[in-house]
């Protein structure tokens, strides 16, 4: 159940980053399951390596920056569709995150010592402390993963309320407004396909440690996820502001692996038969959860059911009628 | 304050859709200059509007577009952008519906500038753009936080006249601004237009299928036709000038022209 949360939190930084595709820039981007590997990949080479496992997680959020680019290249310079460069760049990415992982998976526990051949190390990442204390899995880290988030979203909120980020708000609302205004479109969506994949990459990076290992399957599905928090999150708190929005799609992240944690929990009785869910079922029951989140938040939005207490519930107001037809149908 | 040489714009060149839109045109403007350019559908007014805020390159072969004696003809329209306002027909199309009043507003005043990580409201912006937003008379002012998207087309478009406006473009263009609004509003956003362009002297191009508002607006009249300009009235021929000369002039000019497509 803790570790539901902890996963949460985690899967909360690849949310964040989906929002800024999803929802601030209009597009799915499926960069996303490959830069997660190509970030938590990045990481746990370096870390295997023995280098300062902060280092490397800065390093999986680069490197989640670098994925972003090359989608944003292919779209903004070579003019292929947002949603199909996406595709090309996360296939792409399979074979590269195989070359910087050296293999297809990392164990982020023992590592031969390059001293004393025959013998090992124990690999110290930034969970090890924790970890050897026996928290891995308590309060505290859940606190300390708290603290993470929320300085996401606040810079994320900060940053979107910038010139710069208005700017990156319009090219996805209205780019030929933002064009209009002199906003240069490709710049804003390269900036922000960079940034989104980055904080993937970033939750990558802390997910093979506190997993301790990385595989190079580890990516697959995790637009969904990423959709699932941002869809449910939005439906409960709304849009209306950037910090509910963000805030909503943590929240999202959270009921995601809750409601995950409680599927694998299932058990169904077919006469003799038992059948028990196992995590194997997880991608199956991730799309279920996106098709339902779908659902759900349409009819939310169409019935203006929302929990977060600002919300636009008015529709468009029409123009006032002109005058003689005001006076008709007051006479009528 | 604004220079068109022999501008021509062929759309599908060498298929068979090619299509001139716009055949040679020259237009020069000086400051202040307030014209307004009629002429039947397809003539090419949008194309010329769109040629002169760089959403449409010209067809290659010597054409320029100077503006304030800077020669944009191979900028982008987002690089000519702190020259250039414009107002589009539709009025979803000049504002950002998810964002609020105030959040557009602030990317039409940093129109054209560095965008940086500075806040784009503070409460110096905000005073302003309450103050800005009096003028319209809508009650906008009290609503700066409300998303776009909530208002009216009539509002929405003041708005994006307002914004346009604010800045001090040295271009203003305007094609069909009024065309979808309900005559009243339509009126309403007219007479902003007029206000705005002559408290600031703005440099103004705008396109209207009304003849009898495009010969009480402005000081200047261009009436296009097949990719060409075939009239333009100062504004002493103007104020001679009825609805039905105009059409006068419209219908003779067309015969000369299919008399001449009928001979060659
Ligand atoms: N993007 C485009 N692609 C192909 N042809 C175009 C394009 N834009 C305009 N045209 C063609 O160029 C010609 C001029 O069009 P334009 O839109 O400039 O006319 P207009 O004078 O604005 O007409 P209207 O009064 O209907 O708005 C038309 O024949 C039109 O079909
Ligand atoms: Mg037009």
């Amino acid at each position: 159940m803790i570790s539901a949360v902890e996963q949460g939190l985690i899967f909360a930084l690849l949310a964040l980053g989906v929002f800024l595709t999803y929802r601030i820039l209009n597009v799915p981007d499926l960069t996303v399951d490959g830069s997660f590997t190509t970030g938590g990949g990045t990481a746990a080479i370096m870390i295997f390596n023995g280098l300062d496992p902060y280092l490397a997680t800065v390093c999986g959020f680069v490197a989640g920056c670098l994925a972003g680019a090359v989608t944003g290249l292919l779209h903004t310079k070579l003019k292929i569709d947002a949603l199909l460069a996406s595709i090309l760049t996360m296939i792409g990415l399979y074979s590269i995150n195989l070359r910087i992982m050296w293999g297809p998976n990392i164990s982020l526990n023992l590592r031969p010592d390059p001293d004393n051949p025959g013998t090992s190390l124990k690999i110290t990442h930034v969970f090890t402390g924790l970890q050897d204390a026996g928290l891995l899995y308590s309060w505290q880290m859940v606190g300390i993963l708290s603290v993470v988030v929320a300085v996401a979203v606040a810079a994320l909120v900060w940053f979107l309320s910038t010139n710069f980020g208005l700017a990156i708000q319009a090219t996805g609302d209205n780019p030929g407004m933002a064009l209009a205004n002199g906003v240069s479109t490709d710049w804003t969506k390269m900036v922000t396909l960079m940034l989104s994949n980055g904080l993937v990459g970033l939750a990558g990076a802390l997910y093979v440690q506190f997993n301790g290992a990385a595989d190079i399957q580890m990516g697959i599905g995790m637009i969904l996820v990423g959709l699932a928090s941002v869809i449910v999150g939005n439906a409960i708190l709304g849009t209306r502001f950037m910090v509910l929005a963000t805030l909503g799609t943590v929240v999202g992240s959270l009921l995601y692996r809750l409601i995950i944690f409680w599927a694998l929990t299932w058990e169904f009785q077919f006469g003799d038969f038992t059948f028990t869910t196992s995590p194997g079922d997880m991608k199956l029951i991730s799309a279920v959860l996106v098709v339902l989140a779908l659902v759900i938040s349409h009819v939310v939005s169409k019935r203006g059911l929302s929990l977060s207490p600002w919300r636009d519930r008015k529709p468009p107001e029409p123009d006032s009628a002109p005058e003689g037809v005001a006076q008709e149908v007051a006479n009528a | 304050m604004l220079e068109l040489k022999g501008i021509s714009k062929t759309f599908f060149p060498n298929t068979v859709n090619e299509r001139r839109a716009l055949k040679d045109v020259s237009l020069s403007l000086p400051e202040g200059d307030f014209v307004t350019v009629i002429g039947s559908n397809g003539a090419g007014k949008s194309t010329l509007l769109n040629i002169i805020a760089g959403s449409l390159p010209i067809d290659s072969g010597g054409g320029s577009v100077v503006i304030a004696g800077k020669d944009v003809t191979k900028l982008p329209d987002y690089r000519r952008a702190s020259l250039i306002s414009r107002v589009f027909q539709d009025p979803q199309a000049g504002t950002s519906p998810h964002l609020t009043i105030e959040q557009n507003m602030s990317l039409a005043l940093t129109r054209g500038q560095h965008r940086g990580l500075g806040p784009g409201i503070g409460k110096a912006r905000r005073d302003y753009f309450r103050k800005e937003l009096t003028v319209l008379g809508l009650g906008l002012e009290d609503r700066l936080r409300t998303r776009v998207g909530m208002l009216s087309g009539g509002q929405r478009q003041a708005l994006s006249l307002l914004m346009a406006a604010f800045t001090h473009p040295k271009i203003l263009l305007l094609d069909e601004h009024t065309a979808a609004l309900d005559p009243q509003r339509a009126e309403l956003v007219t007479t902003l237009t007029e206000k705005v362009v002559g408290e600031q002297g703005l440099t103004a191009l705008m396109v209207t299928h009304n003849m009898s508002q495009a010969l009480r607006v402005g000081n200047r009249l261009v009436m296009m036709h097949e990719g060409q300009i075939i009239l333009d009235l100062d504004e002493e021929q103007k104020r001679y000038t009825s609805v039905a000369d105009l059409m006068d002039q419209f219908a003779q000019v067309k015969g000369q022209l299919s008399d001449r497509t009928l001979l060659t």
